[in-house]
């Protein structure tokens, strides 16, 4: 029988309690006053600053005894608090730029983000019609209308690396695709990181896709040099009825740096969103999305590809709610993990009571190329409503020997033959791009890392 | 010439093959035949070089060269191929891309250029026609989705492609039709030559009548308990495999 009761006298409550803090934990609390006060953004969005500061202040950084981080252990991850960047000068931005080569070659219109701040100047002049693009500090200084799309799914609100990013949101952008507008040209935002000295950055951009828009984004994160930033960037969707969204996302952030990103999609009716998550970079990445149906006959896909090798660490953790009836959703992850190096995946999919009809599967799979590798996956379902189908699914082993050796026995070494299999096997989540050039490019990107191996 | 001498191979503990003796001239074409269980097709996957064996003892010479210190690939470049009994589908990898890969990885381990890309589809298209293959099946994943038949005519065609010296055909009569059996055959037979060398695995006589060897061994627990002309064949299917199982066992 296990002793449950303790006969020692206990203490009054929390009269000598005493909250240990890291020192990150204490630098973040400790710069939040200051921030807030140079911080842009008038009362609503000092709000929402607050509300977020509140709960990193109450709870500290997540640490592994919180389920969601049980495998991403931020507090052990982030012992110090780097110094939010400062706005980058003229210098830094065109050699930050002269190093960024993801998606060069693609005909886009180029948002550029350094340091985690809009730089206006190193984008495209002008914005294609029916696009508005605001920098984050003016629209918040403004108090744009499109603001009241912040923070719009309430999970999201509740978790630590969202917070962090709302509570320091410094820069960023607000965009607007007119009701209606089909842009032929993908909207590249272009994030690159540059300097010596570690830093922070809390980019926050808003896409708000009017009514029956359609669009392209394309989000692309390099960081060529190896200083320990620590990147915290938010996209948040808000996606109109009959609109269509297609988000392809690049993490090839530097090698030494912690990357935490948020993806908040909430999606009206008859809204298509696919969205596609490569990671190659960064010592560790979390990236999470939020995705909320919240109107009816609405489809989504989310995928993602990672390829990780020596001792890095991504995690992957989707939330994805049906508050909707009739909605479809796919979520399709592959992990290549070499090296000692971590993936981790974590799905839930939920089903409110009165989403009935909802379609929802998810798998994820991962290939060990090495005996060092380490691969968790936690798919989750929780549905209440009776009338559904969904599924899940999450696997982990080996390239297939007999697969290798039928590729070996027609003339391919081994190395190439492994090469082909994993190019089939990760390729499987870049095919949903739709978009050949795009999908070539990523392709590219594929063989690159694989090629890289040997 | 391929040249099998004393071979004992072993899987968990358990002999698979056992002292197994076979000389397969230059040009000449041999069958084995042989009862479910007797080793046949380990013969062919441990001469194509499969990990999952333990070589006891012996050895594999090919055209001089010992196979059994060759990887996979380095065997198929030395001139071997084994068309499998069971063709493995692999989904995501493009036939076309498979084989222009599988190649030029024979060509650059042999030291000759690397075929361009207008120079392989036609080097294909070729074949394919010949084998009745259509084109959309080169335009699927390989092997993925094919039937039984398309699986093997598939092999072959990248027997045709690779122009190996020395062909494994292990069962490819099972699972075919008398037309796709006709079909095979016909291209194996275009690839006969007296620099090719074959070694056509079957159960039954059928095959040999469309590919006719020039010497057939019977093979029984792990070992050739007698060899003959294609007559032995004929024997074999009035009389079946009874009596090497008996004497197997004795």
């Amino acid at each position: 029988m296990p002793i449950i009761a303790s006969r020692r006298p206990s203490k009054p409550m929390g009269a000598e309690l005493k909250i240990i803090r890291t020192a990150a934990e204490q630098a973040l609390i400790e710069r939040f006053p200051a921030a807030k006060a140079s911080l842009p953004g008038g009362g609503e969005v000092v709000r929402l600053r607050d509300a977020a500061f509140d709960l990193i202040a109450k709870r500290g950084l997540p640490h592994r005894r919180v389920e969601e981080w049980k495998y991403t252990d931020l507090r052990a991850l982030m012992r110090a608090a780097a110094p939010l960047a400062e706005k980058p000068s003229a210098e830094t931005v065109a050699l930050a730029l002269s190093s960024a080569g993801a998606f060069a070659d693609a005909d886009v219109t180029r948002i550029s983000f350094v340091n985690g701040h809009f730089a206006p100047d190193a984008s495209d002049r002008e914005a294609p019609e029916g696009v508005e693009i605001i920098g984050l500090p003016q629209a918040l200084a403004a108090g744009h209308p499109l603001l009241s799309e912040l923070g719009a799914i309430a999970p999201a609100r509740e978790n630590a690396a969202y917070a962090i990013n709302t509570a320091f949101m410094k820069d960023g952008a607000v965009i607007r695709i007119a009701a209606g507008t089909a842009l032929a040209q993908p909207l590249h935002l272009r994030f690159v990181n540059s300097g010596d000295q570690a830093f922070a950055t809390a980019s926050r951009v808003l896409v708000a896709v009017e009514e029956g828009a359609s669009v392209t984004l394309i989000e692309s994160h390099e960081g060529s040099d190896g200083a320990a930033h620590q990147l915290n960037d938010v996209l948040e969707l808000a996606v109109a009825d009959r609109a269509t969204v297609r988000h392809v996302r690049l993490n090839g952030e530097g090698p030494q740096a912690l990357a935490l990103s948020t993806l908040v999609a909430r999606l009206g009716a008859h809204v298509s969103l696919d969205t596609l998550n490569v990671v190659t970079g960064a010592a560790v990445s979390r990236h999470q999305v939020f995705l909320t149906f919240a109107g009816e006959h609405s489809k989504a896909n989310v995928n993602g590809a990672t390829m990780l090798k020596a001792s890095q660490h991504a995690d992957t953790t989707l939330l994805v709610d049906h508050a909707a009836p009739h909605c479809e959703s796919r979520e399709l992850f592959k992990t290549a993990v070499d090296g000692t190096a971590t993936g981790v995946f974590q799905g839930k999919i939920i089903v409110r009571p009165h989403a009935q009809k909802t379609d929802g599967r998810m798998m994820s799979r991962a290939v060990l190329l090495s005996e060092g590798g380490t691969m968790m996956n936690k798919p989750e379902l929780e549905i209440f409503a009776d009338d559904v189908q969904c599924g899940h699914g999450a696997t982990c082993g080996e390239l297939d020997e007999n697969l290798l050796f039928y590729l070996m026995a027609r003339g391919l070494p081994r190395p190439q033959a492994e090469t082909l299999l994993l190019q089939a096997f990760l390729g499987e989540a870049i095919e949903v791009v739709e978009d050949d050039g795009l999908r070539e490019t990523l392709v590219g990107m594929l063989e690159g890392w694989l090629e890289a191996r040997h | 010439m391929l040249e099998i001498k004393n071979l004992t191979v072993r899987i968990e503990d358990k002999n698979i093959l056992e002292g197994l003796n076979l000389t397969v001239r230059k040009g000449e074409v041999a069958a084995i035949m042989g009862p479910n269980g007797s080793g046949k097709s380990t013969l062919s996957y441990v001469v194509a070089g499969k990990e999952d064996y333990e070589i006891v003892e012996g050895e594999i010479l090919l055209d001089g060269q010992n196979l059994l210190e060759m990887e996979p690939n380095e065997r198929a470049a030395a001139g071997l191929f084994l068309a499998f009994q069971y063709p493995l589908e692999i989904p995501g990898v493009g036939t076309m891309t498979f084989l222009k890969a599988a190649l030029n990885a024979q060509l650059k381990a042999r030291g000759l250029e690397e075929l361009t890309t207008p120079a392989f589809i036609k080097r294909v298209n070729a074949a394919a026609a010949q084998l009745e293959i259509p084109k959309d099946m080169l335009k699927r994943a390989l092997n993925v989705g094919f039937s039984g038949g398309e699986k093997k005519r598939m092999e072959i065609l990248q027997m045709a492609l690779l122009q190996p010296s020395f062909c494994i055909l292990d069962e490819t009569d099972s699972g075919l039709d008398i037309d796709a059996l006709r079909i095979v055959a016909d291209g194996v037979n275009a690839l006969r030559s007296p620099e090719r060398s074959f070694l056509v695995i079957t159960h039954y006589q059928r095959l040999l009548n469309h590919i006719v060897p020039d010497a057939v061994h019977v093979m029984a627990n792990g070992s050739i308990v007698r060899s003959g002309g294609p007559e032995l064949a004929i024997e074999l299917e009035a009389n079946g495999y009874a009596d090497y199982r008996l004497q197997a066992a004795e």
